[in-house]
């Protein structure tokens, strides 16, 4: 087990250095100046401009600024922005609590949705219910998350007023009535995340529990004398969670890349909304940074549902 | 008939009503892996319905321009307000101005309702509607083609191209899809687009990378059953017989392959609609004068208190097309599965 881990790790390690270079590849070989912004200010002379490029390294070649900046990146060191001036680190941890916030509650909630729903859908295949959740969760991954997320601005926050339109970050919690405040504009982007996650999640649940529940050790547990919701629960719930949980660790480098989408439209101030200011900007050491985070969860879930299907499910041998 | 030998009617008909026996309870016509396909995929009834609805808005973008840009110069000329003489094609319709009718909503005149600008929405729907689709489907051919070709490589080839094809899969599967897309088309958007004009430009760009971003689970897919087909005893036999791999790959493999890429190429559409509309939505995509479903979402989420339809229909657009799609392919993938046959 340990040596599988290891052996994991070690390929996980070059995935991450491979992609790093992508995008670094990508944000060297594009047209277009970092110093671009600086080129129309008349009050930066050539030779300030010049001074500037080597300070910040622009002249050297490509490879050797992607090597000095691997080997800063390894001490936890992404540089400086260029818009803001001020350490990249810093802008991430000051953006990383709302969109922990947002996505992480949002995971929570599809998840506790999408078992149940999933559960009864398979156990009652092709009834009413199981029908109507099916349309549902096609509607859930066939909708755009902008869309949904502007009927529900649309319905909730013009219409009925029971929610702000805009987030705002500047709420502190310190009482009761600001708790309330932070709780009510956070419901509108968690629910358009919910929906999305809660289709796909949905689909998995009713299909893992399909798979198990024809198999014989089902039907020796009926014939045993078992009650029905105690060989759901214990033999074939437990058996149809594995693949189910391995998803669940999966998803989450999508639903940080959802976020994107929703703190935008509700100007959450979060990462996502970081990265496309960023873009806009042209604050290539913030786009690199918040990428190569993006990449960093997608390898890193990756692993951990690796590992984590092991660890559940016995019958995965390590070879 | 009756001057014939009778010593052979009694035969005759003895024969003939041993074939017409044969044929009871045995179908006149022949039966076909299509025919059959085609049979499963009528019982589903959401596929049905999604089929027509999208045939209904194909039918709709493709000839819908041309009929819409006369009943607007009939209404014009009954109404007696003037359109642009010198050039009353659809595009003109498109963007012609009217200030008197800001954000109006749906009527007969403009069954979308008009923008910010009085252009009219319905115009716009239409021309967005292709841009849209054919991003789809373009996106589409380009990941499912790169999808077969790694997949059937790897599967097929197996060894040391199955291990580097499969390493780079993995790879693609692990970058930031959305991040890496929003930053290519950002940042080659100017040096496409000097090259190939504004709108070719992003199209290109766009549909490269959506699709280049896709290929990952039809290359999968392709390479399971890649795998398994391998060992089939009519490969070995055309192994035998001595034809080359392409052939072999190109007239065997293939064909016995085809429904599960026919069924990721139709989820695939579906997908990069959402991908190219999400770009436009978050204003890194086709410039502001082509006016895709997202881009329009985008342009009427301005108004969205003063004037909703301007959003909520292109938004229900995108939507009703995805949707359509993805239940086709839930039926597609029912239909083809030769186990499932009646």
């Amino acid at each position: 087990m340990s040596q599988y881990i290891i052996r994991r790790l070690l390929i996980a390690i070059p995935t991450l250095l491979v992609i790093s270079f992508v995008v670094f590849a990508v944000l060297a070989l594009a047209p277009g100046d970092p110093m671009a912004q600086f080129a129309k200010n008349p009050a930066v002379p050539q030779e300030v401009r010049d001074r500037m490029r080597t300070q910040l390294g622009l002249d050297q070649p490509w490879p050797i600024r992607y090597v000095r900046w691997l080997g800063a990146v390894g001490k936890g060191d992404f540089g400086f922005s260029f818009s803001t001036k001020g350490p990249v680190t810093n802008l991430i941890w000051q953006r990383l609590p709302q969109t922990i916030q947002v996505v992480g509650l949002a995971y929570i909630i599809a998840i506790l949705l999408a078992i149940p729903i999933g559960i009864v859908s398979a156990v009652k295949q092709y009834s009413i219910f199981d029908q109507v959740a099916t349309i549902f969760s096609f509607i859930g991954f066939s909708v755009p998350s902008f869309f949904t997320g502007l009927l529900l601005m649309l319905v909730f926050a013009i219409n009925f007023k029971w929610f702000p339109i805009v987030y705002s970050s500047t709420i502190e919690i310190n009482s009761l009535a600001t708790l309330g405040q932070q709780a009510r504009q956070m419901v509108l982007p968690i629910t358009v995340l919910v929906v999305q996650q809660t289709a796909a999640l949905t689909r998995f649940m009713r299909s893992s529990m399909l798979d198990t529940l024809p198999l014989d050790y089902v039907r020796t547990a009926r014939a045993k004398g078992l009650a029905d919701i105690a060989v759901v629960m214990r033999h074939v719930l437990t058996n149809s969670l594995i693949p189910v949980v391995t998803l669940i660790a999966l998803g989450i480098p999508t639903i940080f890349a959802g976020a994107i989408i929703t703190e935008n439209l509700y100007r959450v101030n979060g990462l996502g909304q970081l990265l496309i200011t960023s873009i806009n900007n042209s604050d290539t050491p913030v786009v690199m940074a918040l990428t190569f985070i993006f990449a960093f969860l997608t390898v890193l879930f990756n692993l951990v549902a690796d590992i984590m299907y092991g660890v559940l499910d016995p019958r995965v041998r390590y070879s | 008939m009756s001057q014939a030998n009778p010593a052979f009617e009694p035969e005759a008909t003895s024969t003939a009503a041993a074939i017409e026996q044969m044929k009871l309870g045995v179908s006149r016509k022949q039966r076909t892996l299509l025919g059959d396909a085609w049979r499963r995929f009528r019982k589903h009834r959401l596929a049905m319905i999604g089929s027509f609805i999208l045939i209904f808005l194909i039918v709709a973008v493709l000839i819908g321009p041309t009929v819409y840009t006369q009943v607007r110069i009939a209404q014009a000329a009954a109404a007696g307000t003037p359109l642009p003489k010198n050039d009353q094609n659809f595009r003109s319709l498109m963007e012609q101005l009217d200030f008197l009718a800001i954000l109006s909503p749906p009527s007969a005149m403009h069954p979308f309702g008009t923008d910010d600008l009085g252009r009219d929405q319905l115009a716009r729907a239409l021309f967005g509607g292709r841009i849209s689709l054919l991003v789809g489907v373009v996106a589409m051919l380009i990941a499912v083609g790169v999808g077969t070709v790694v997949g059937v490589t790897a599967g097929f080839i197996g060894g040391l191209a199955d291990n580097l094809l499969m390493r780079l899969t993995d790879l693609f599967l692990s970058l930031p899809q959305l991040p890496l897309l929003l930053l290519t088309v950002y940042l080659f958007r100017e040096k496409v687009t000097g090259i190939f004009g504004p709108e070719n430009g992003i199209f290109l760009i766009v549909v490269v990378m959506v699709g280049g971003l896709a290929w990952m689970s039809t290359a999968r897919v392709v390479r399971a059953t890649a795998l398994s087909i391998k060992q089939k005893e009519y490969i070995e036999a055309a192994t035998c017989l001595g034809i080359r791999r392409p052939a072999i790959m190109a007239r065997h493999l293939l064909p016995n392959a085809i429904s599960p890429i026919i069924v990721a190429a139709t989820l695939e559409i579906g997908n990069a609609i959402i991908s190219e509309s999400t770009l436009s939505f978050l204003g890194i995509g086709f410039p502001p004068d082509t006016p895709t479903w997202g881009r329009l979402v985008t342009d009427g989420s301005q108004y969205l208190q003063a004037a909703p339809h301007l959003a909520i229909i292109p938004g229900a657009l995108i939507f009703i097309t995805v949707l359509s799609i993805n239940f086709i392919g839930d039926g597609l993938r029912d239909a083809l599965d030769p186990r499932s046959r009646l």
